[in-house]
């Protein structure tokens, strides 16, 4: 009793005058809290700029034998010691945005279905499934895209797209060809299943920041359900939206085990989507504990580089967009 | 003509919305697709054998994955040690010292570490922690693991101080507390269960990859003793085992599979139903 009773008589004139000088927290401990708390988040900053410089200082090598042409030449000759990211970074682009194509639809329907017509609790036991759709390990999807995806492509997906959308003008071109069961398609398949989970989730929150009157103003004149949705929701959610997908976009370009697993590891460009090709993070899972000669290693570490940058521009875009809209509603 | 107009506009109402059911349904069933699969395939193969026993050399059937299990393991307690400290005290200091500017750089920063490829982070510690000593080693995957292991611990500590209510404070201040022991007597004890949540949910999510322990922890086919020497882990060994061209190896790849999955999946169930229960479905 009387501990406290001193400790306050202590403590009170203390906090009588405005704030407490600099001494007294240095006494108390809380200058010293602050820095040691300090030092640990700046080690964050550390980290990531020491990643950086490590990406930067180890392609060197590389940067300085090819330089730009490093990102148009197709040849990737490890005997020769000639090096071209062209084919890696086309399959990168390539698996991405099929997977996008694929995935942005469904991923929207869910939403707007888990957002806009399904009741809370469904709604929230739904989220709650995808949350754990998005933590299966990525080499999980790899083992089931290898003995269940690439099977399926081969005998039943592959030759029915080869007979009906192979036969369309313009877009049959890009289904044409050998179907091995390994190649661009089945890892945007894969890709998809793994990015649709993030998709969704984002989407959901955005959607369910748009205020209610939103919806009952469109509905009172006379809009049906999908009517409101389709052009009051989704417009006024738009920015959030693509913020989503900016996200679920850098998820695929990184996605390294399941793309090499199903991907077919060949570092061609080629124009048909059943064709086995080759990405950027997948070379590098491949081929970096082989590559022997140090020009070799740097330009995967460049590779590396390539991809930590694009990864990084769309991060950053995807957050902008994100706050953008949960502060103040994307409409204009 | 109006008459017409209304019935397609109605009709089309019930189509799309039907099909955004329908999608939202497709989704969710691709989870239990996958643990049918898995817990089909892997059923079959798994034994005691597989949690106790090495890998047997190359044809011969049988054999088992306890070192990887084991190697699993490991890495993840090297990870928790390097980076949930790091990640507790920055979220402290974001949560409870940072300024504007700072605090901004940093939250900035972690976000930017996030999203990351996990395969760049495997470079990044191949080049600190396997280049200067010239060989794979437990040690450069736990490195690895832990950086990882970082950002989601910033953000869950970040998030849960902050909801720890502001009277609670007031209280400890009012008693002549100074900040921070207001801070670890007060503060942090309240929302300790939370930030554990967020832990194991980011030890998890680590346990799972694969791509930054393949050049950095390696894999080994059989024990390690020590921490200085390559190391095998379960995802490694799923993704070694499933490109192999063995039957046997397909097997053990499926049974492996089931055990990480399993793991995974109920660390996951357990911590966000915690989480949701307390109102932060989307905290991390």
């Amino acid at each position: 009793m009387s501990t406290t009773a001193t400790t306050m008589d202590r403590a009170a004139p203390r906090h009588v005058g405005g704030p407490r000088s600099f001494v007294e927290r240095l006494r108390d401990g809380d200058e010293i809290a602050h820095v040691i708390t300090l030092i640990f988040a700046s080690v964050i900053l550390l980290i990531t700029s020491m990643l950086v410089y490590e990406l930067w200082v180890n392609s060197h090598l590389s940067r300085a034998q090819f330089g730009w042409h490093f990102f148009w030449t197709q040849t990737w000759d490890p005997i020769f010691d000639h090096f071209g990211a062209a084919p890696f970074i086309y399959g990168t682009l390539v698996t991405s945005i099929v997977s996008l194509i694929i995935a942005v639809p469904l991923g929207l329907a869910a939403a707007v279905f888990l957002a806009e017509l399904a009741p809370r609790n469904l709604s929230d036991s739904i989220a709650f499934l995808i949350d754990l759709l998005a933590a299966v390990p990525s080499v999980i999807y790899g083992l089931l895209g290898i003995f269940i995806v690439v099977p399926v492509m081969r005998t039943t997906i592959g030759p029915i797209l080869i007979n009906t959308i192979g036969n369309v003008p313009i877009v049959g071109k890009f289904f044409k060809g050998p179907n091995y069961g390994v190649g661009f398609l089945t890892a945007s398949i894969v890709l998809a299943i793994m990015i649709v989970p993030f998709i969704i989730s984002v989407s959901r929150e955005v959607l369910l920041t748009v205020p209610r009157e939103q919806r009952e103003a469109a509905l009172a004149m006379g809009a049906t359900r999908w009517e409101s949705t389709w052009k009051v929701v989704i417009p006024w959610a738009r920015t959030g939206i693509m913020g989503s997908i900016f996200l679920a976009l850098a998820r695929a370009l990184g996605e390294t085990m399941a793309v090499t697993m199903v991907i077919g590891n060949d570092p061609k460009i080629r124009e048909s989507l059943f064709a086995p090709g080759y990405t950027i993070a997948a070379v590098i899972a491949n081929e970096f504990t082989e590559a022997t000669g140090d020009l070799y290693l740097s330009a995967l570490i460049e590779l590396g580089l390539v991809l930590f940058l694009m990864t990084f521009i769309l991060n950053g875009l995807a957050r902008i967009l994100i706050v953008a809209t949960e502060r103040g509603g994307g409409h204009p | 003509m109006s008459r017409i107009h209304l019935i397609w506009r109605k009709s089309l109402n019930a189509v799309m919305l039907t099909l955004t059911g329908v999608c939202a349904f497709a989704i969710v069933s691709i989870l239990f697709l996958i643990l049918g699969y898995l817990i089909y395939n892997g059923g079959k193969s798994l034994n005691w054998d597989f949690f106790t026993k090495l890998p047997k050399p190359v044809g011969e059937t049988g054999g088992g994955m306890a070192n990887a299990i084991l190697g699993s393991l490991k890495l993840l307690l090297l990870a928790a040690l390097m980076g949930l400290p790091v990640g507790l005290m920055a979220g402290v200091y974001l949560a409870e010292f940072g300024g504007k500017t700072f605090s901004f750089v940093i939250r900035y920063t972690t976000d930017l570490l996030n999203g990351v490829p996990s395969i760049v982070i495997g470079i990044f510690a191949y080049s600190l922690a396997v280049l200067p000593v010239k060989h794979f080693s437990t040690v450069a995957g736990g490195f690895a693991l832990g950086i990882m292991v970082i950002p989601i611990t910033v953000r869950a500590t970040e998030e849960f101080l902050h909801a720890v209510p502001g009277n609670l404070r007031e209280g400890a201040m009012a008693l002549g507390a100074s900040k921070w022991r207001t801070i670890a007597t007060v503060v942090l004890p309240a929302a300790s269960g939370g930030i554990l949540t967020g832990m194991l949910l980011s030890l998890a999510r680590v346990a799972g990859e694969t791509a930054p322990l393949l050049f950095t922890a390696f894999s080994n086919r059989f024990w390690s003793p020590g921490w200085n020497q390559p190391i095998a882990s379960l995802p490694v060994m799923i993704y070694t085992y499933a490109i192999a061209p063995y039957d046997d190896w397909h097997r053990q790849a499926w049974a492996a599979g089931l055990v990480l999955l399993g793991l995974v999946l109920l660390a996951n169930l357990g911590c966000r139903a915690v989480l949701h229960r307390r109102g932060f479905s989307r905290s991390v």
